[in-house]
Formats: structure tokens, sequence, C-alpha cells
């Protein structure tokens, strides 16, 4: 069985593991450096890309994740409070009808996921989305 | 010349000199000034379409008294924005004159005297009348529930939603969608909703295997009403699995899935609806940022943050209609489509006396007849309340602060945890506490009150995170409820702050220390979302604890210290 984050903060169980839920990703610089070696430091545009993730997280364990990305050559998906933000690249040949995709990604707390998309042309084209991941235990 | 307002504040400084809470003789007086059934239920038919919109009714068969909350933060850009409005501030930008019936059904304020002027309210007989009322004057019109209706009461508990199904659908309702129902359990719920002569909708319930919709929640239904087309799109609460136990419905996801629901608005309109109605349990601020995200939507009919307000808001295009809770109201919206659009609307919020609105005889019958079988056990007074006990509001309520003395004393803990949920009827000073009556603030499928040991950082991680739950700035983040109560507990927050930075100078109050990040304390709560947690049921536990008070004095609490706001 997987032990996952909400299972770390039983409250019905004994002892807790603290678990530094609310501080910054520490991995930013990470992501911030991964995405400046895919794209030389060129400039990213917004709006060619749809990144569609939740906003508060079910289960940090299993998010699912999709995209589309009509002309892109390439999509790189990032989480970027991650120890290892580089999670997917998705390659489109030219016969491909459809640039999108849908995976399921695992975040171990609060963080952005952040696609790139390489597009034909060799441009890019970003979209970042906040994804939360919470104790929760409170509805109305 | 002495304004109403001033003879207020003098009276308000003459009965606190002799310690009474209140200025009751005057709201006696203006209750007495007849309120009939047939001003509550006068509407002007207009257009063409009516729809009818009960929300959150939270089990409650009963009359009951409810207060509305005197302490409701807005945060971001809904900050001082309605219904982030109470007490005599919401009366002024109303226009409501200060003891009326609508500052009674509407806002806080002298409630306890109120109260005993004006009466209980609400009870599905009396909604049952309303309802029978408007289809009267509109007989197609199109009555949606908004969902939390088969939640919150000793004989849904025992029944496992049984009576309210068996009593909603005496109302013949045309659609719903839902939130604490899935608390039932996936098999039960799915067991219901196999069975119901009505549409169960949710276009952002999903199969969490395929992250696809589901076949027994569609997400819309299509109604031919007054020579149009009307379609209504269901949305369930979003955050589930994450405000309760998702352990319970695993096979269900949900999210706002606001792409989804544009596709769903494109969808109906390219199938010939001339108006789009969203059936909502968002919650207010959520709903009002999904109209200025989704287009196309004509009316939201708002639930699960409980707010009742005497005329829509309107954001984007969109009007928005929030209902209240526990059957104290009932929304009645005629619309006037034409020409493939929505051209007007006339709306009423209808408070529901109990004391006004004669019961309906058939729904009465039903209702007595679900709770024949539990009557003993429904009536059997465990105590008495000098005070009186309320839950709504951001912080603590004095309900909660009961069931926090009760978790810190029979559970024998240093610090107490009770979930910020916001249903739950207000008992007024004088009255007895029946078991039905704490069934009535503790009832629920997970309700088993745990105690284990919390380090002082661990704590604050809690209160941060739900704390961001309430006020993080962006409606999308925010769940609804309220925050964590705390008994043991004081703390300062200062609402403006990011998640991380809210919560400060943590006090065990029984020592008054500061709490130590590295110390373990003794922590009792209940409501918690994992599984397998252990311990007795809540409800025993404040049985148990009022029994031995014999009679409930509660004092203001102060130990929440609220900045920013």
């Amino acid at each position: 069985m997987e032990m996952t984050r909400r299972k770390l903060l039983a409250f019905g169980s004994g002892t807790f593991v603290l678990a530094t839920l609310s501080s910054l990703p520490a991995f930013a610089t990470l992501t911030d450096d991964a995405i400046a070696e895919l794209t030389g430091g060129a400039d990213m545009g917004e709006g060619a890309i749809t990144l569609t993730a939740p906003e508060i997280a079910e289960n940090g364990n299993t998010v699912p994740i999709a995209f589309d990305a009509p002309g892109a050559a390439e999509v790189t998906l990032f989480a970027d409070g991650n120890p290892v933000p580089n999670v997917a690249t998705f390659k489109f040949g030219p016969l491909s009808a459809s640039r999108g995709a849908s995976t399921r990604i695992r975040l171990a707390t609060t963080q952005n996921v952040v696609a790139i998309a390489k597009m034909e042309d060799g441009s890019f084209q970003m979209a970042k989305a906040n994804v939360k991941v919470t104790i929760g235990g409170c509805g109305g | 010349m002495i304004s109403r307002r001033d003879f207020l504040q003098v009276g308000m400084a003459a009965s606190a000199v002799v310690g009474a809470s209140g200025f009751g003789n005057w709201a006696r007086l203006a209750a007495q000034q007849a309120l009939t059934q047939d001003q509550l239920l006068e509407f002007d038919t207009f257009g063409n379409v009516s729809l009818i919109h009960v929300t959150d009714i939270h089990a409650q068969l009963k009359p009951i008294y409810f207060r509305e909350p005197s302490e409701n933060i807005g945060v971001g850009d809904n900050r001082g924005a309605v219904p982030h409005v109470t007490g005599a501030q919401f009366r002024k930008l109303y226009g409501i004159a200060d003891g009326s019936p609508s500052h009674y059904a509407l806002s806080s304020g002298d409630f306890s005297s109120l109260a005993k002027g004006y009466g209980r309210v609400g009870g599905l007989d009396r909604v049952a009348t309303v309802i029978k009322a408007i289809r009267a004057d509109r007989p197609d019109a199109i009555l949606l529930d908004g969902g939390d209706t088969w939640h919150g009461s000793y004989t849904c508990y025992k029944t496992d939603g049984q009576d309210m199904v068996n009593v909603m659908n005496a109302l013949s309702p045309d659609a719903m969608t839902f939130h604490w129902e899935f608390t039932l359990g996936s098999d039960r719920v799915t067991e219901i909703v196999e069975d119901l002569p009505f549409a169960a909708l949710g276009q952002n319930i999903f199969d969490v295997e395929w992250d696809e919709p589901t076949e027994l929640f569609p997400p819309y239904k299509m109604f031919e009403r007054g020579g149009t087309r009307i379609a209504v799109i269901g949305q369930a609460f979003p955050y589930m699995p994450i405000a309760n136990p998702g352990w319970m419905f695993p096979e269900f996801a949900f999210g706002i899935r606001d792409e989804n629901m544009q596709a769903m608005v494109d969808e109906v309109r390219a199938e010939g609806a001339e108006c789009v109605v969203v059936l909502s349990h968002n919650g207010f601020d959520v709903d009002k940022k999904m109209a200025t995200v989704v287009s196309g939507i004509d009316v939201i009919l708002s639930g699960h943050t409980h707010d009742a307000l005497p005329e829509p808001v309107l954001s984007g295009k969109t009007i928005i209609v929030p209902s209240g809770s526990n059957g104290k109201f009932v929304s009645r919206v005629d619309l006037d489509i034409r020409n493939g659009q929505l051209m007007g609307y006339r709306h009423k919020l209808i408070p529901v006396f109990s004391d006004v609105i004669e019961p309906d005889a058939e729904v009465a019958a039903l209702i007595d007849e679900q709770r024949a079988p539990y009557t003993a056990e429904l009536s059997e007074v465990i105590g008495k309340t000098d005070s009186l006990l309320y839950r709504r509001g951001n912080f603590n309520g004095t309900w909660d602060d009961l069931i926090c003395d009760a978790l810190l004393s029979e559970r024998d803990a240093e610090i107490a945890l009770s979930p910020g949920v916001r249903w739950g009827p207000s008992l007024i000073p004088g009255q007895e506490i029946t078991r039905e009556d704490i069934f009535n603030v503790t009832s629920m499928t997970y309700g088993k009150a745990y105690r284990t040991e919390m380090t002082g950082e661990f704590l604050k991680v809690v209160l941060e995170d739900v704390a961001d739950n309430i006020f993080n700035p962006d409606p999308y983040y925010q769940q609804g409820g309220d925050m964590v109560r705390t008994g043991g507990l004081g703390y300062r927050i200062d609402i403006a702050q990011p998640q991380g930075s809210r919560i400060s100078n943590m006090t065990l109050l029984k020592t008054g220390e500061t709490i130590d990040p590295s110390r373990s304390y003794v922590v009792a709560g209940w409501a918690s979302v994992n599984e397998g947690t252990e311990g007795p049921q809540i409800w025993d536990v404040v049985e148990n604890h009022i029994r031995k008070l014999g009679t409930v004095t509660t004092r203001p609490s102060n130990s929440v210290e609220v900045i920013g706001a």
C-alpha cells in the first residue's frame, strides 16, 4: 500500500510526521534552470497552450493534468515544487491530429505545474497552474 | 426628535444596565404587527417561467431557530461585498428596519429577543405550503434542490437519509445537486439516486478512474416550459474528497471544472436552450467568479455557503440567487424568456416563518411518519440552556464552545478542535436541550471523537491550512465553511497574510503559556476525514457533558484575535 500524504497526517493515529506543508517550494529555481536550458533563454508567449489542472488536488499522489497546444512540436511539463521538477516531454510529429495529452502526476506539496510548448516555428509558449495540496476536513 | 435608531440605542444601553440581552419588549411589539401568510407569499407573477430554489436544508424537517452570522469576512475582491456584510451594516445596506421581520430572518443582532417574538423558522411542511402556492400561480414552475439535503439530523442519520428522500419526493423536485449526500457512502448514494424520480445533476461529478463524466449524474437537464427551453446544469460541491472523507466515495472525482461548464453551456445553447440556469453547490464567492469565467449563464441558484440575500447579485451578465439554509427560505425567481434570451426577472426570497405559514397537512403527516419510530429518543431532555447556542460565524460560536468544552473535559485533553461547518440550528435562552438538538449540530457519518497528540508546530500547520481554505483571496481556492473551532487554544489571525503567516500568538489558555512548537499537546477533536479514526461518537461526548452540567451557560469567547480584516 502506498503511504499518502493524507495518511501521514492521519488525525486518528498516535504520532505525526511533521510536514512542511506551508513553506515555499525549494525547487522552483531548479525549474527555472531547466526551462532556461530548454528555451535557451528565448522569450515566451502565452495563450496558445491551455493547461487544465485542479485548483486543489483531491489526492496529491495522482493529480490529473491535461494540455492542449495546437501547433506545438513538443510540450514539456514541470512541477516546480517536486524534488525532480521535470515530469514529462511529449513530442508531436507533423501528422499528429491533436497536439494535446492528459496524464497524472504526483505533487509533493502546493506548487505550480508549468507547461512549455516548443511551437513548430521554433517559438515558445508557456502556461502555468497553481495546484494546492491541503489537509482539508472542514466543509460547509 | 428621537429617531428609531436613537430609540434602539437608548434601549440597548438601558437593558445593558440591568443585564438583560437586547430589548425584548420592543421586539415582541414589532412582531405582533400582523405578519400574514399572504404577505409572505405575495408575488406579481411575471414572464413565462418560474424557478423555485431550496438548498442546504440539512435534514431539518421541523421548524428551528437559526441565527445568521455576525462575522463573515470577505477577502480579495469580495472584501466588504455581500454576503460579507452582517448585522446592522447589512440592514443599513438593504434599508431593513431594526426589529422588523427581515431583520430577524436575514441578519444577526438581538437574536434571542426577536426569536421569542417571531418564533421558529422553516419546517418542510411549511416549505411545502410555499411551493404549492407558487405552483398554484404557475403550475409548471421548476423546483430545484441545491443539495445538503440528506444530512444533518437524528432521523436522517438513523435512516441513512431515507426520511429526507421520502419527504422531498413528496414535494416533487425537478432536479437536485449534491454535497453531504456523498458522506452516506457511494453505495448508498448510488442506491438512492438510481431510484430518484427527478434528475440528479453534476457536470463536475466525474469517474475517478477514467476522469470522465458519470452516467449516474448527468451534467444537465432540458425543460420545456412556458413555450421555451430552459437548461438546468448541476454543479456539485467541488471539494468533496478534500473537505469530507474521500475514502467514503472513492469512485468519484469533483473539482470546479469551469472549462467543462463552458462546454456544457455551449452544448445546451446549441440544443436550443433560451435560458441557462446553474443549480450550484459551489458557494457564493466561487459562483461569482465562475460567472465571470464562464459565459452564457443567465441564473446561478447558489448554495453551500448558507447565505441569504434579499435580492440577487449581478456578476458579469449572470444573476446569482443565494437561498439560505435549514429550510429557512424559499427563493422564487420568475423569468421572462423571449426571442432566444432572458429579457427580465422578478425575485423574492421568501422567509419561512413557521408560526405564520400554515403547514401543509399531507407533508406534515409524512414528516410525523418518518419521526414516529424515534419519538422517545428524539425528545429526551438532556439539559437546559441559559444562553443562546449558535454556530454560524467565521470563528467560535457558542455551540462550538460547548462542544469544545465537552471534548476537553470528557476526553481529558489540553486542546480541542471542532470543524467549522456552517450547519446546525440555534437554541435560545431558556430552551431545553434534547437529544435531537445535539444531533442537529453534530450528526454525521464520520463523527468519532479522536484523542491524539500534536506538536505545537503541527497545530500551527493545521490552523494555517484551514485558514487558507477560507481566506485565500482567490475564491476558487476557498472550500466554504468557517475556521476550525478551538478549545483551550487561543491565537491571533491576520486575514490579509498569505498561508503560513496568518497565525501567531498561539496560547495554551489553561496556563497562559505560549504554545511551544516542539512540545506535544493532547488534542481531542471530531469529524476527521481519515479512515480508521477511533473514539466515541461526538454526540455521546456532548450529551454526557451537558448531562453533567444540567444547565448550560456560555460566556463570550475572546480566544481568537482577528486582524487584517
